[in-house]
This record gives C-alpha cells, sequence and structure tokens, in this order.
C-alpha cells in the first residue's frame, strides 16, 4: 500500500490551440484546431498514468505538451514543483534530462544513419560531459538493460526488427536516468506477441528504476493492464479519470462506458454475452467543437443541459473525477 | 455438403532479390457457405498473402502459385482464366482492405464506384444502379445516403469509408466476403460499428464471411471457426470455443496469453513469447515455431508437423506434442 503519494507533474488548465491560417498575403487568423482544450490531472511519483482516447482526441499532443515541444496555449505544467513555462531555454534543456519519450513509430523515430550507439549515446551526448569510454560503457549497459546483446552498438536500425527498435528507443529514454517517461502509443505498431514484450520490459524497468510513466495508447486492455490509474479524453477534453478498477468497473461517463464495452474480449464466450453500446456517427472536428458538452453529438443519455451547458469536470467519489452532467445519477 | 471453398495444399512464393519468401507453406482447409472464419495470425504469417491467392491477385512475377487447389463453388480458381476469374472477383467473392482510403479511387465519386460494379457484373442500367447503391449505402448506415453518392471519398471520415467499401463489396451479393484487416486501422468505437454491422449483414445474407486480423478478441466475437497461422502454416484450426477454451498448440496459447484480458486481476503478468517469427526466405527445417517454443524436443527441429485431428474432426493442430500439452490441460 502507498500510504504517502507525491505528486511529479501538475498539470492545470492546460490549452493548446493550434491556429488555422488563410489567405495568401495577408495571413488572416481564422480559428483554432483546439487539440486540448483546458485540462487537469496530477500524475504522481512512481506511477504509470494511462491516457486513452480515439484518433484526434488529444492525447499525443498532451504528452508533447508536458515536455514543452509545444509551448501551451495557455495554463500550467508544473514538473517537480518547477512551472516549465517559467523556464528559460537553457533552464529548460536541464530539466528535458528528467523527462523522456518513447515514440510511437520505432521505424521512424530511429536515425538510419546512425549506429545504435550513437543513438542511445547522442542524450549523454547533450547532456553530460563523460569520455567516450564511460559512453561506451553506458550504452552497452543500457542494450543489457533493455535486452538486447551489447555487442549491437556498432549496428544500425535498419538491422533489427520493429520490437528490438522500439527497445532501442527504450534505452535511449533511460540513458539520462529520467524521472518521468512519456510513452506515446510505444506498442501500437507491433505484433502481439511483442507487445507483450515490450510491456514487460516496461513494467520491470519501472519496478527495478521507479520510473513515472505517462502512457499514451488507443488500447484499452492493455492501457488498463500496466496503468495504476487511467484518463480517458474525448476531442480535447478530460471525460473521467479513476484508478483503473475504478474505471473499469464503475464507469460513471457514458464515454468510458461505450469504450469499455466496445474493448474486444478475447474469449468467445464473454464477448458474446455481453452488452454492447454503440456510439453513433464519428467525432465531431476539433475545430468546431460542439457546444454545451463536447460528447453530446453521440452521447446515448443527452438532454437538453447537455447541449447547453458544458459539464464541469469534478470529483464525484474520492479520486474519481467525471466531466457529465448525469454522472451522479450513475453514481447512484 | 459440398464446402464452399476449399483450399488444398496451397503455396505461394515470392521471387525476391533475397531469395525465395516462402510466403504460404501447404494450407490445407474448407469453408462452408454461411461460415463465418476467422484467419489470425501476426505480420508475415501469410494470412494475407493465402487471401490475395484466393482472389489471384497475386502480382506474377514476383508471386508465384507454386502449387495447391482453390475449389469454390465446384470450380478450381486456379484452372480459370483471366476473364472468367474477373467474374469471379466482385461477383462471388469481395475483398474489403484494411485501408479504406488507398482502396477507394479518389478522383470518382463513391456512388460511381459502387455503380460501376453493378452495372459491369449484374448488368444494370446507371438509374438502376443508382437506386441499388442507394440502398446499400443505407444498407450499411450512411446517412442521407443519397446525397453521399455523389461524395469523393476524402470526404467520408475513415469509418464511413469502410462502411462505403463493405457496401462495394456486398452490390454483387457475394457468396464470400473477405475482409482482410477491415477495423486495424479505425477507433475501438468505429470498429465495434463495424462488427456489428457484418455480423448483421452476414445472418441476414446468408454469405460467408472469412476475417483476417491479428486480434484475437475480433474474431472471439465473429468467427465460428478459426484458423490460426503461423510462418506460412496453420498451427490450428478448430471451432472458436475449441482455439479459445480447449488451446492446444503452443503458439496460440502464446498468443492467448500475451493479451491483456479488461477484467484481469491486478498485478497479472503478460506472457509473452520470446524471440521472433523465423525469416520467410530461410525457413527452418523442423517446425517453424521450434526457437520459440517452450515444449521443443528434437523431433521438432527435424521434422514439420503436419496439421492433425485432435480431439474432434473439427479441431486439428500441428505440433508433435499436442496430446501431452491436451493431457495437461484437463488437468
Amino acid at each position: 500500500m502507498t500510504t504517502e503519494i507525491s505528486t511529479l507533474v501538475q498539470v492545470q488548465n492546460l490549452k493548446k490551440y493550434f491556429p488555422i491560417y488563410k489567405g495568401l498575403f495577408v495571413n488572416r487568423h481564422i480559428n483554432d484546431v483546439k487539440a486540448v482544450d483546458d485540462i487537469s490531472f496530477d500524475i504522481y511519483k512512481g506511477e504509470t498514468l494511462g491516457l486513452v482516447g480515439e484518433t484526434g482526441c488529444g492525447k499525443t499532443t498532451v504528452g508533447r505538451t508536458i515536455l514543452q515541444l509545444y509551448r501551451p496555449t495557455s495554463g500550467k505544467i508544473i514538473f517537480a514543483g518547477v512551472n516549465l513555462a517559467d523556464l528559460q531555454e537553457n533552464d529548460m534543456r536541464i530539466m528535458r534530462r528528467r523527462m523522456q519519450m518513447i515514440f510511437q513509430d520505432p521505424y521512424a523515430s530511429l536515425n538510419p544513419r546512425m549506429t545504435v550507439g550513437s543513438i542511445i549515446s547522442a542524450p549523454l551526448d547533450v547532456h553530460t560531459s563523460a569520455s567516450r569510454k564511460e559512453k561506451r560503457d553506458q550504452v552497452q549497459e543500457l542494450l543489457k538493460i533493455v535486452g538486447l546483446n551489447p555487442d549491437f552498438v556498432n549496428r544500425y536500425p535498419h538491422e533489427f526488427s520493429g520490437g528490438q527498435r522500439q527497445r532501442i528507443g527504450i534505452a535511449r529514454a533511460l540513458a539520462l536516468s529520467p524521472d518521468l517517461i512519456i510513452c506515446d502509443e510505444p506498442i501500437s505498431s507491433l505484433d502481439v506477441s511483442i507487445q507483450a514484450q515490450v510491456v514487460n520490459l516496461l513494467e520491470e524497468l519501472q519496478d527495478r528504476l521507479g520510473l513515472t510513466y505517462l502512457f499514451i495508447a488507443h488500447d484499452l486492455s492493455m492501457v488498463r493492464h500496466i496503468s495504476n490509474r487511467m484518463v480517458v479524453m474525448y476531442l480535447g477534453k478530460i471525460m473521467e479519470l479513476a484508478d483503473r478498477n475504478e474505471i473499469y468497473l464503475k464507469p460513471l461517463h457514458p464515454y468510458t462506458q461505450a469504450l469499455m464495452s466496445a474493448v474486444p474480449i478475447p474469449d468467445p464466450d464473454k464477448a458474446r454475452n455481453r452488452q454492447r453500446i454503440f456510439l453513433e456517427g464519428d467525432i465531431p472536428s476539433p475545430v468546431n467543437p460542439p457546444t454545451g458538452c463536447n460528447f453530446n453529438t453521440r452521447c446515448p443519455i443527452a438532454t437538453e443541459e447537455c447541449f447547453k451547458i458544458d459539464p464541469e469536470y469534478r470529483e464525484i467519489t474520492p479520486r474519481h473525477f467525471v466531466a457529465c452532467h448525469h454522472a451522479e445519477q450513475f453514481n447512484n | 455438403m459440398e464446402p464452399l471453398l476449399s483450399l488444398k495444399n496451397l503455396k505461394t512464393r515470392f521471387h525476391t532479390e533475397d531469395g525465395i519468401v516462402k510466403a504460404v507453406n501447404g494450407v490445407t482447409y474448407s469453408m462452408n457457405a454461411g461460415e463465418v472464419l476467422g484467419v489470425v495470425g501476426e505480420s508475415g504469417c501469410g494470412k494475407s498473402v493465402h487471401a490475395l491467392s484466393i482472389m489471384r491477385l497475386i502480382q506474377i512475377p514476383p508471386g508465384e502459385i507454386e502449387s495447391g487447389e482453390i475449389w469454390f463453388d465446384g470450380r478450381d480458381l486456379l484452372k480459370l482464366d483471366e476473364n472468367e476469374m474477373r467474374q469471379v472477383r466482385g461477383r462471388d467473392i469481395a475483398m474489403v482492405f484494411q485501408d479504406p482510403m488507398s482502396s477507394l479511387n479518389p478522383v470518382y465519386t463513391v456512388g460511381f464506384q459502387i455503380c460501376e460494379a453493378l452495372m459491369l457484373h449484374k448488368n444494370m442500367n446507371k438509374n438502376d444502379a443508382r437506386d441499388r447503391a442507394v440502398d446499400l449505402l443505407n444498407l450499411v448506415g450512411i446517412p442521407e445516403a443519397r446525397t453521399r453518392l455523389d461524395n469523393y471519398p476524402h470526404q467520408f471520415s475513415g469509418g464511413m469509408r469502410q462502411r462505403a467499401m463493405i457496401a462495394m463489396a456486398l452490390s454483387c451479393e457475394p457468396k464470400l466476403l473477405i475482409a482482410d484487416e477491415p477495423t486495424t486501422a479505425l477507433d475501438v468505437t468505429i470498429q465495434a460499428q463495424i462488427i456489428n454491422l457484418v455480423v448483421k449483414l452476414q445472418e441476414e445474407l446468408g454469405m460467408a464471411v472469412m476475417w483476417i486480423t491479428h486480434d484475437l478478441g475480433i474474431v472471439a466475437e465473429l468467427a465460428h471457426s478459426i484458423n490460426v497461422m503461423y510462418a506460412g502454416y496453420i498451427i490450428e484450426r478448430g471451432n472458436v470455443r475449441d482455439i479459445y477454451h480447449r488451446t492446444l498448440h503452443p503458439y496460440t496459447q502464446g498468443l492467448l496469453g500475451s493479451l491483456p484480458v479488461i477484467d484481469e486481476a491486478p498485478g497479472t503478468k503478460l506472457i509473452s513469447i520470446p524471440g521472433l517469427p523465423p525469416d520467410l526466405v530461410d525457413l527452418p527445417k523442423g517446425c517453424p515455431f521450434y526457437i520459440r517454443c517452450t515444449y521443443r524436443v528434437d523431433q521438432c527441429r527435424l521434422e514439420v508437423p503436419q496439421l492433425v485431428e485432435a480431439d474432434n474432426n473439427e479441431h486439428s493442430v500441428a505440433c508433435w506434442r499436442w496430446q501431452e500439452i491436451a493431457g495437461k490441460g484437463t488437468q
């Protein structure tokens, strides 16, 4: 049991809008893609926070904005007590050592012209003054940690399979012993049997090194497997946040309920006997989200209120946050 | 009853610079009219290539259907000439692909593309074809079908494009629909819509469906029987309950073990399969799963196990030690 929870990252009222311009000579700012629209959550030290949602819900933007790869439009990201927006370029670079990222596509995220050794030691070159030999030893150690042969340092990415490349990406993320690793769909491009290998590796590394993960994915059963708590996003907003069991056993948001019921179950009897909630239609455009609740166009229980007033994101039961007018009703 | 589709020892190869890629290595099975067959396996297991071989859509060269027979509705498809085959494609067997954007032609309207097949295979005139196309779009649940006909594919969302592809595939009422990972590119809620749609249409129209996927979760829900493929072989085949509840092949067991289950207990560890699938250019002499298998013995290294009938005539497995594995399961 954890008795003391310390917060590593606090995201407060974060907004990230991407402007849309029109016009050839005079660029008029006509609208914004509201990729992330006023969200708040904490990431506790040592936990895995799962972030799920469908294409275009803003989950990747959240990850990138936390790392300040995108500057937030407004809102705060407080990492270990420091508001990242206040940092100058140089201070931010020092801070970046403590936060790393693992990307979705292990083919695009490794430079094909660099050897595995130079890929993994690149963060060491930038952030440390280690000698060549020290770096080489460290790279070999990292390769061992992620389950690759340390003699692979002079090989190129194309010589590896997708799963092995993802291990190289993980080794690179570990090079500076970060506190936080943002895993952006790290397994969705891998085969099922390889996915389990990578997930097991991530779990093992977390136990060993005390890492904190923000695990972004669209595969709900895998996110539930790896996470302590889960955030469900839809169209730039958080719909629900709760412990992994709570959100599965007692989802209070109709969107979460639909998502959970859509997850394929690898068991013919259970899969055929369950009640499914089907959502009509598609996700609306984040340029013109609906007024009121973002989910109202697809919600099976939307009432008049939902089309007028944006529901408040609030704590319904301890540690269980929901943004739905009807959440109290589900809770009873 | 005569099966609808019956494959006998199908072998498909590709001649490449690196050598001969042995994509399908002697696949034999049959499926009945109205049956839903799930074909499961990871990338490179030959599941798509075997389906493309049935449709005779393998590019030759570099591809080659080295040997085998594909009996469909009383004819060996491999013996048909290109004209006869063209009659089969679309009319008797239709296929839906993974990526709806690249399988729809971007410069023609959706309506044109659906009507084209109807006019070609059903000899309909333009107006009848259009009316039928409206019915089809309604059937697959696209709202405002009549105006949507004049839209181009880029005006459709991903889920709607896949619906339009299914409408097109159903246009000639095929006896067999081959769906090659049709929901892989879609979100879970849209995936659920499409699965629901195909199950409904299959029951209404009584066609046979071959659903190719890497996701054992999807076919658990919709398939009657399942072929599990690995390195171009069928390594286990049976009705859906036997595959999930009386799993015999170590690879199928590994695949199921590496899937997290949404209602699992906290702290459950995934069972991963160590290692990688074999190189199809340089297949091992014995069982293709040998290097990754925890049950391996010397015999497995030397001889390829044949697909043999196990507990009943619907459940077969290609493993030398299936009897021991089956015994362990019932203890």
